[in-house]
């Protein structure tokens, strides 16, 4: 299995992404909260960029104790990036997609070594 | 610039180019082979606010000119001379193109609409693209009638002048201020003809009805061109029962059908298709899936109710299959049997036209036709260009137009 450099870890904030290609390969890195996820760079509803949009925390409702609608709120733990093409929203540590949970985008393993990040392909 | 994300957060974009993100719209044209057969979108959009200063020159009446000047001047309080309203079309920023615009930047020499609309067309493998204005699907609802005939006098002057007469691949249907019958008579008799001007459009969200005697004139006029005339869906959420809803998605998902049905049904149970047999009429931007259920409720209830609309020679359904239908946004069922009987419901091999509405926030592909599975490659064709071309008369001989790599 080849491997495909993305970076290197103190050019790679945390919070960010990078897209990097191989063959047919095109992936995007994540960098959340100390750990690296990669996923193919190709939307399951029209082939758009998946990876390349904003990254944002989940949307929740607020119900309260009588079962009433009190707002909404960001997530604390479940964080999805968008397509940006028509706002498909992906989990950032499964890539499951958010809207049905059926769907997932392909998963790379992303493997580091030393200061260094790379996708297996 | 700067979006604002969840948490505080924002992401820093220091240019945007839609060709760009439109990267893998372009593959798909290479490896489908959209070089090989012409591609017509049928509904796209641009954004007229943009050069409303350009627009506003075009204004005729003075004082309507200036105070619509003013108030794009000084606008700081959201309210203008333009119908406004609630709307979350970017999804929160989600969807990127929406905000990052403002720094997107034309060729230069060519207007920006020409240019931003060249680009996304060659990226799609598009060849004619009838355009439309987008803040403008609102204008039906304007207070002030004589508004609306102004804005949209000026309107398709400016279009006509300074974006079809530039780029051939840019045609339009041309916007009728609908509340004004006499005025929108005169819209056609003025403008019928010019460079680029394929037909006329009513947009729907707005209260007037279209089997109104007054408008047997307008219909009559666009006929005799044998231009087609489309009704462009719209939403309102002030309308009262759009009203109820507290989401953008619901106000969308529904407001966008529910003006054509109105229209729909009273365009047909009137029997406007019998007095105006030749006319060609396009409904635009409301998905497929209320098709079939307009057909089954007014022909189930026509055959008990006849007596109520005599004018009508055949059943209702069939009025309605013999008009013309924008694709997108064509809904995707999880069972897809359901799209290929709607497909065969309304004749889509001859009557279905591709539309990407691009760019707004659901626009379609060329590939949510071309990769249907239960579609031949001819009706393929067909719905992608070969109808329009045939509807339009655009005469462009199997030539390709758009820059496919
Ligand atoms: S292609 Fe990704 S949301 Fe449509």
């Amino acid at each position: 299995m080849a491997e495909v450099f993305v970076a290197k870890v103190d050019e790679f904030p945390d919070g960010e992404r990078r897209i990097v290609s191989s063959g047919t390969h095109e992936i995007g890195v994540f960098h959340w909260q100390g750990q690296f996820y990669a996923y193919a760079n190709m939307c399951l509803h029209q082939g758009g960029p998946a990876c390349e949009g904003v990254i944002m925390h989940k949307v929740e409702d607020v119900i309260g104790p009588d079962r009433t609608w009190v707002g909404q709120k960001f997530s604390d733990e479940r964080v999805h990036f968008v397509c940006p093409w028509h706002g498909y929203e992906y989990d950032i540590k499964t890539g499951e997609c958010a809207a049905d949970k059926r769907l997932r985008l392909k998963k790379y393993n992303v493997v580091r070594r030393g200061e260094e990040i790379y996708v297996s392909v | 610039m700067e979006l604002p994300l969840s948490e505080n957060r924002r992401m820093k974009v220091d240019e945007f180019d839609s060709g760009k993100m439109l990267t893998h719209a372009a593959r798909q044209a290479k490896d489908r082979n959209y070089k090989d057969f012409p591609i017509v979108d049928v509904d796209s959009h641009h954004y007229e606010l943009e050069s409303f200063n350009e627009i506003l020159e075009y204004m005729t009446d003075p004082v309507m000119r200036q105070l619509a000047q003013s108030a794009n001047a000084g606008n700081s309080k959201g309210v203008g001379v333009m119908p406004g309203g609630v709307g979350y079309q970017d999804m929160g920023g989600r969807v990127t193109r929406y905000p990052l615009r403002r720094i997107e930047k034309p060729e230069p020499g060519a207007h920006r609409d020409v240019s931003l609309t060249r680009r996304w067309m060659d990226a799609m493998g598009v060849d004619v693209a009838v355009m439309f204005p987008s803040p403008m699907l609102q204008l039906g609802l304007h207070p002030q009638v004589e508004a609306e005939v102004a804005l949209a006098w000026a309107y398709n002057r400016w279009l006509c002048e300074r974006v079809l007469a530039e780029e051939p691949r840019i045609r339009s249907m041309l916007y009728l201020p609908f509340n004004d019958p006499e005025a929108s008579f005169r819209m056609v008799k003025e403008f019928a003809g010019k460079k680029g001007v394929v037909g006329f459009m009513v947009t729907s969200a707005r209260h007037r009805p279209v089997h109104h005697n007054s408008y047997m004139k307008v219909y009559a006029a666009i006929e005799e061109l044998g231009l087609p005339l489309a009704f462009h869906a719209g939403y309102n959420w002030n309308e009262q029962s759009m009203a109820l809803m507290n989401k953008f998605i619901s106000v969308h998902a529904i407001g966008f059908v529910f003006h054509n049905m109105v229209h729909m049904t009273n365009w047909v149970l009137n029997g406007i298709p019998e007095r105006f047999p030749k006319l060609k009429v396009i409904w635009i931007e409301s998905g497929l899936a209320w098709l079939p259920f307009m057909i089954q409720r007014l022909d189930n209830e026509y055959m008990m109710r006849s007596s109520e609309c005599p004018a009508l020679k055949k059943l209702p359904g069939e009025y309605i299959t013999e008009m013309f239908y924008t694709s997108q946004p064509m809904e995707m069922p999880r069972d897809m049997s359901l799209l290929e009987s709607t497909f065969k419901c309304i004749k889509a091999e001859s009557q279905l036209l591709y539309s990407s509405d691009y760019p707004h926030w659901d626009f379609d592909l060329p590939s949510t036709i071309y990769d249907l599975p239960f579609l031949k490659d001819k009706a393929k064709r067909d719905i992608l260009g070969g109808n329009a071309c045939k509807l339009f008369k655009l005469g462009l001989g199997g030539q390709k137009l758009a820059k496919v790599a």
